[in-house]
């Protein structure tokens, strides 16, 4: 971690060093100052004014010293934080761009939020302490070298107190590591489930399951509780001993003191030198332990950390150049052809299984078969979302997987049927960066959007809120569908993206879609008669398969389920139609 | 109407005592125990006194004789070591005791504020940035329960401390303990002026991090556009930015409170100084020894280091506090959607309502009406569909009928009763929606459909999906009830979910169904079952649908037509189409759309 920003950590340690030196040196001072001015004034009933003066003056300046060295540590050391926390962030979410759309429908988006919030936070929140945890071990090092020079007896107790304090906080860390990853990892469970209530807060309501909820979250809560309260205890018991063996030791280097000043080997001046050391231990003692209480934490954080950035990354990414030339086709309409594509979420149930068709350029084909036939999970293969199990995808003869982002870019736009708003204005959703207010306009009439943008307080600069939370959802599928049409795409995927715009409104786009765009192949999931009487072919997909492409009328007339499908509405009315006639 | 951001706004700049005030007034846990566990610090904090009177009593009775005295050396540290365990033990039950005590605290902090996330109206979710809203019950909380592990156990140890070290020099000298405390008052007024400014700085790094967090829930929500237009690289950039935001707020707020750390290290020395002189001055004459003098070197870094840790604690403490107003904050936000109070609310009657709607107006910005003065009786037991164009006012019409907000203006009457004064858990039992986006809990189907009635058996939900004629859809899943329908439900198709959806109304079991286009991405095979099946369910109930299919409408008892917010038609799918006007029209280009199959159909197909 240090590693990416090194030159403040640097700076921080310095500081540290600096900090480490005075702190003993004050110890020293105060030991001086018994000497040369408490003893003499008291003991021998004078003390000589330069003498009061240059103590003094030993120990504010050591004072500032110490104090210019924490100054430099504290910012040196928050700036180390910041910038390795946010480099950090940087490359998580970087890596959440460029790994395969797979990674996004496999692992819960709480979960993701957690890495880049929580794990960052755990893996950074040590950096801060570190610089002065190793200015501890500089006050230890120096600190015992003057008490070899000083004498061996004081020497020979700090030879025992130190290590067991050390070997104590290695005690300590393996102690708390544990209970401390699973309080982590129970934040990152209360988080998701509060994500998951509040996204899903209008069936909650619509319910009155609050209650319910409430519930939810209270027993992943009351886990936190529990495991947070283990970490505490542990650290409280560690803490309480850290805090009570250099005293103890105190109670060790008086008596030895006291027989070494009978010797007249020390003076009362170093006893007193060393009891001030002794007691100014305790802080940074209780620090290091504190940091190595934290360290645990950062590691569990890392590591997660680590798991995303080890996420390959989508091979697509890796295609710098496109392998065949692709410019020549380009303001053309594609040509696609799927062959024998299988593709399953899990294994042994297959979505898509052998789908084989082509388009031709300039076509608009409808994709119609019953919920769960693999309509969705088919677009998102041919926008070259997901990557295909068995066969492929080929547009205007060259396969989808040699396509770089560059070129898939400039060939495919696809609208989902969820549309997905980005928290920006009307035309950053639209034209998502470009600047072309020509361009707006034109795809925003096609898609229906002009109609209402006008309507909206700042026209086209309207922020949409979250997700577009201001607009309805027929509102969003259009907005999105002017989006795709703003790429100018040669392959052009609908899934089921009008669902939610009223049937006048919807048949009204599709007519002006048809007429307009005559540099597109159109691929479009419809469940609505009219949505596929507009198409010139249509694919009819049942459990995966294909299992038959032709014209509407052709379909009608050869497959009886395809009729069944398409002509539920008819018949449920002239059924209908029946009752009234007969009561 | 009064948001979060409201709230926020009016609190801030608020001091850290007030939003201590406030949050102590807001959880009660913490004051339980409080005077044992505040007892127990004072008698901890006495066991640091022991090093710097051991020290004079070893000096002035042992060191500086004509000989050294050891049995009196031996003696006084053997008692000092018993001391300082006893303390030591009395130091880790209080500090067990906090962590107990806070984090119950923090317990009931999160939870509370959660159930009241829930209580705000609805109009509240759309205007508030969801991934702000997480983090008030996570990341705020967690900065509380930080505190409360480290900060909060040094204010509480170090004010003992503080206490029991004066005491102690008073004993000794009260001259030189005068000198230590005066020189503590200069560096409380600097850390009181600083404070406000910490503050300050820290709270924008709280906002700051709520941006960010919303930032990134962009980045990953969006997954699936974000990739299916190339722009990887430009959400990248917008992150860094909110990233380097962040950042920057953090590295000044940090860098503000570094400056004043060291002040109490400053006055240490100056205090110290302070104190050998006027020692010096005074002399043997005046009752000190030198065992006294060092002693009080002591005391006075004693004294004057809790002083300078609480400088050390005080940034952690905006920190925390800054937490602690936002969370409050979330608490303080009044419900505008309120439960009646007990005295003026009325349950419901049994049997289907009729609902009674008087110039009902609702905008959700001032000035921008959605609904205008909309008055119609829907009578008890009967359908009724509302028709309209996008954005009509048909779903703001649904929300209000199951009062998830209010009526700007006007009122609705259920079985004649004002909406506003029946109990929430009579209503949501009597009235139930069934929203245009459905939304399902990363559990199984079992789970997601028992949301509605929490003591339904496996068996009873079989039943439902049966009465829909949902069996057959059910046992093709892999693991029937049990499958799991993932993350928002998106192991199952748009479809799939309002299938759940409909069974989870159906085991809820209203007198009245409102059915908000929860049918319009189904294929038509499978509307059609549906739309049967809610047509035995309906019966026997009020129900209230909103379909952008007319087909829907054809079959109602009443039909509905919207019109930019205002209610321009109502009668029978007959009358309407005889008259000619709005319904009329919208029916014949429906007419148009969906029968252009039928004219190329062969005939006898059928």
């Amino acid at each position: 971690m240090v590693r990416l920003h090194p030159r403040p950590f640097a700076i921080a340690v310095f500081g540290a060093s600096v900090y480490a030196c005075a702190t003993v040196a004050s110890s020293f001072a105060l030991g001086r100052v018994t000497d040369r001015v408490i003893l003499p004034r008291f003991d021998q009933g004078h003390v000589d004014g330069g003498t009061v003066a240059a103590a003094i003056a030993l120990v504010i300046g050591v004072g500032l010293v110490k104090a210019a060295g924490i100054i430099t540590r504290r910012i040196a050391a928050t700036i180390t934080g910041a910038r390795v926390g946010g480099t950090l962030r940087s490359m998580v979410v970087e890596r959440y761009q460029l790994v395969p759309y797979e990674y996004h429908q496999r692992n819960p988006t709480g979960e993701l939020l957690s890495h880049a919030g929580n794990d960052v936070d755990a893996a950074t929140e040590v950096l801060a302490p570190l610089p002065f945890a190793s200015g501890v071990m500089v006050i230890l090092v120096v600190s015992f070298g003057w008490m070899l020079l000083t004498d061996p007896y004081f020497a020979a107790i700090a030879v025992v107190l130190f290590p067991t304090l050390v070997a104590l906080n290695v005690v300590y860390q393996r102690r708390v590591e544990r209970p401390a990853e699973e309080a982590q990892e129970q934040l990152g469970v209360v988080s998701a489930v509060a994500h998951e209530s509040f996204d899903g807060a209008l069936v909650v309501k619509a319910l009155g399951a609050e209650r319910l909820e409430s519930e939810r979250f209270r027993a992943a809560s009351e886990k936190l509780l529990r495991a947070k309260v283990r970490v505490a205890t542990t650290r409280a018991t560690f803490d309480a001993v850290l805090d009570a063996l250099p005293t103890i030791g105190i109670a060790v280097l008086l008596p030895v003191g006291a027989w070494r000043v009978e010797s007249g080997a020390v003076t009362v001046g170093d006893v007193v030198a060393f009891v001030s050391l002794f007691t100014i231990l305790v802080w940074p003692l209780r620090l290091i332990g504190y940091v190595l209480g934290e360290l645990p934490r950062a590691v569990v954080g890392m590591d997660r950390i680590q798991e995303v950035l080890a996420e390959p990354i989508d091979p697509r990414h890796e295609l710098t150049v496109s392998r065949e030339a692709g410019s020549a086709t380009s303001g053309r309409a594609a040509l696609l052809d799927v062959q024998g594509l299988g593709f399953g979420y899990e294994p042994g149930r297959d979505v898509l299984d052998g789908v084989t068709f082509s388009v031709a350029p300039g076509r608009t084909v409808a994709v119609v078969g019953p919920t769960g036939s693999g309509k969705s999970t088919l677009l998102l293969l041919v926008a070259g979302l997901i990557g295909p199990q068995r066969g492929g995808v080929r547009v205007d003869g060259r396969d989808l997987s040699s396509f770089t982002v560059d070129d898939l870019r400039a060939t495919v736009a696809m609208a989902f049927q969820e549309a997905f708003l980005f928290g920006d204005s009307l035309a950053e959703n639209i034209l998502l960066g470009d600047d072309d207010p020509e361009l707006l306009a034109t795809v925003a009439d096609l898609a229906g959007v002009s109609g209402f943008a006008r309507r909206l307080p700042q026209g086209f600069a309207t922020l949409v809120g979250e997700r577009g939370a201001t607009l309805s959802g027929g509102q969003r599928q259009r907005v999105a569908l002017a989006r795709a049409l703003a790429r100018s795409p040669r392959l052009l995927l609908l899934d089921d993206a009008t669902s939610a715009v009223d049937p006048t409104t919807e048949a009204r786009i599709l007519r002006s879609l048809r007429s307009h765009l005559t540099a597109t192949t159109t691929l479009v999931v419809a469940s609505r008669p009219s949505t596929i009487a507009l198409a010139d072919e249509v694919i009819f997909l049942d459990e995966g398969r294909v299992v038959d492409q032709g014209t509407h009328d052709e379909l009608l007339a050869r497959q009886p389920g395809y009729a069944h499908l398409v002509r539920a509405y008819e018949l449920d009315r002239a059924d209908r139609a029946g009752e009234v006639s007969v009561t | 109407m009064s948001s979060i951001d409201d709230v926020d706004a009016a609190h801030r700049g608020e001091g850290a005592i007030a939003v201590i005030r406030r949050g102590v007034a807001a959880t009660p846990e913490l004051r339980k125990g409080a005077f044992v566990t505040i007892l127990l610090a004072m008698i901890g904090a006495a066991g640091r006194v022991v090093i710097p009177v051991l020290t004079q009593q070893v000096i002035d009775k042992g060191l500086t004789g004509p000989k050294v005295n050891t049995g009196l050396v031996l003696a006084a540290s053997a008692a000092g070591a018993v001391v300082v365990v006893i303390t030591g033990v009395i130091v880790r039950t209080t500090r067990v005791r906090l962590a107990r005590t806070s984090e119950q605290a923090l317990f009931g902090l999160r939870t509370k504020a959660f159930d009241h996330i829930h209580r705000l109206s609805l109009a509240h979710h759309t205007e508030e940035r969801r991934g702000a809203l997480v983090s008030r019950v996570t990341s705020d909380v967690e900065t509380l329960s930080q505190f409360f592990s480290w900060g909060g156990v040094a204010w509480l140890v170090n004010g003992a401390v503080i206490v029991a070290v004066a005491i102690t020099m008073a004993v000794y000298d009260w001259r030189l303990a005068l000198i230590a405390i005066v020189a503590v008052l200069p560096l409380a007024l600097i850390l009181r002026l600083v404070q406000r400014r910490l503050l300050a700085a820290w709270d924008l790094v709280r906002g700051r991090v709520g941006d960010m967090l919303s930032s990134v829930g962009e980045a990953v929500t969006g997954a699936a556009v974000i990739r299916a237009y190339g722009v990887q690289d430009r959400t990248i950039v917008k992150v860094d930015e909110a990233i380097a935001d962040h950042q920057r707020s953090f590295a000044r707020a940090g860098s503000l409170s570094a400056l004043l750390f060291p002040s109490g290290e400053v006055f240490a020395v100056l205090t110290i100084s302070a104190v050998v002189v006027a020692g010096v001055w005074l002399g043997p004459g005046a009752g000190l020894t030198s065992g006294t003098m060092v002693a009080f070197l002591f005391l006075v870094n004693l004294f004057l280091e809790p002083v300078a840790e609480f400088t050390e604690i005080l940034d952690q403490t905006q920190t925390a506090v800054a937490g602690w107003r936002r969370v409050l904050d979330v608490l303080d936000t009044p419900v505008d959607v309120a439960e009646p109070s007990p005295h003026e609310s009325v349950e419901l009657p049994d049997g289907p309502p009729e609902l009674r709607l008087e110039q009902v107006s609702f905008e959700y910005l001032p000035g921008r009406p959605v609904l205008k003065a909309v008055d119609v009786v829907l009578p008890a037991s009967r359908s009724v569909a509302i028709v309209g164009a996008t954005g009509s006012g048909k779903s703001t019409l649904a929300k209000l009928l199951v009062r998830l907000a209010d009526p700007t203006e006007g009122r609705i009457l259920v079985h004649g009763v004002d909406l506003r004064s029946v109990p929430f858990a009579d209503l949501r039992s009597k009235v139930v929606l069934v929203p245009q986006e459905t939304f399902l809990f990363d559990t199984t189907i079992a789970e997601n459909v028992r949301f509605a009635n929490p003591s339904a058996q496996p068996a009873d939900i079989r039943l439902a999906f049966y009465e829909l004629s949902l069996d057959d859809w059910l046992d093709s899943l892999p693991a029937g009830l049990e499958t799991r329908v993932g993350e928002r439900g998106e192991h199952l198709s748009v479809g799939e979910r309002q299938l759940v959806a409909l069974a989870r109304a159906y085991l809820a079991n209203p007198t009245c169904l409102l059915l908000d286009e929860a049918t319009s991405a189904v294929d038509p095979a499978t509307e059609t079952r549906l739309a049967r099946a809610l047509e035995s369910l309906a019966r026997g109930r009020t129900s209230i649908t909103i379909a952008h299919r007319l087909s829907t409408a054809e079959r109602s008892d009443l039909v509905l037509v919207m019109e930019a917010g205002v209610l321009v038609e109502v009668g029978s799918h007959d009358e309407l189409l005889a008259r000619g006007g709005t319904y009329a029209g919208l029916h014949s280009s429906w007419m148009d759309a969906s029968s252009l199959s039928a004219t190329a159909a062969p005939a006898g197909d059928t």
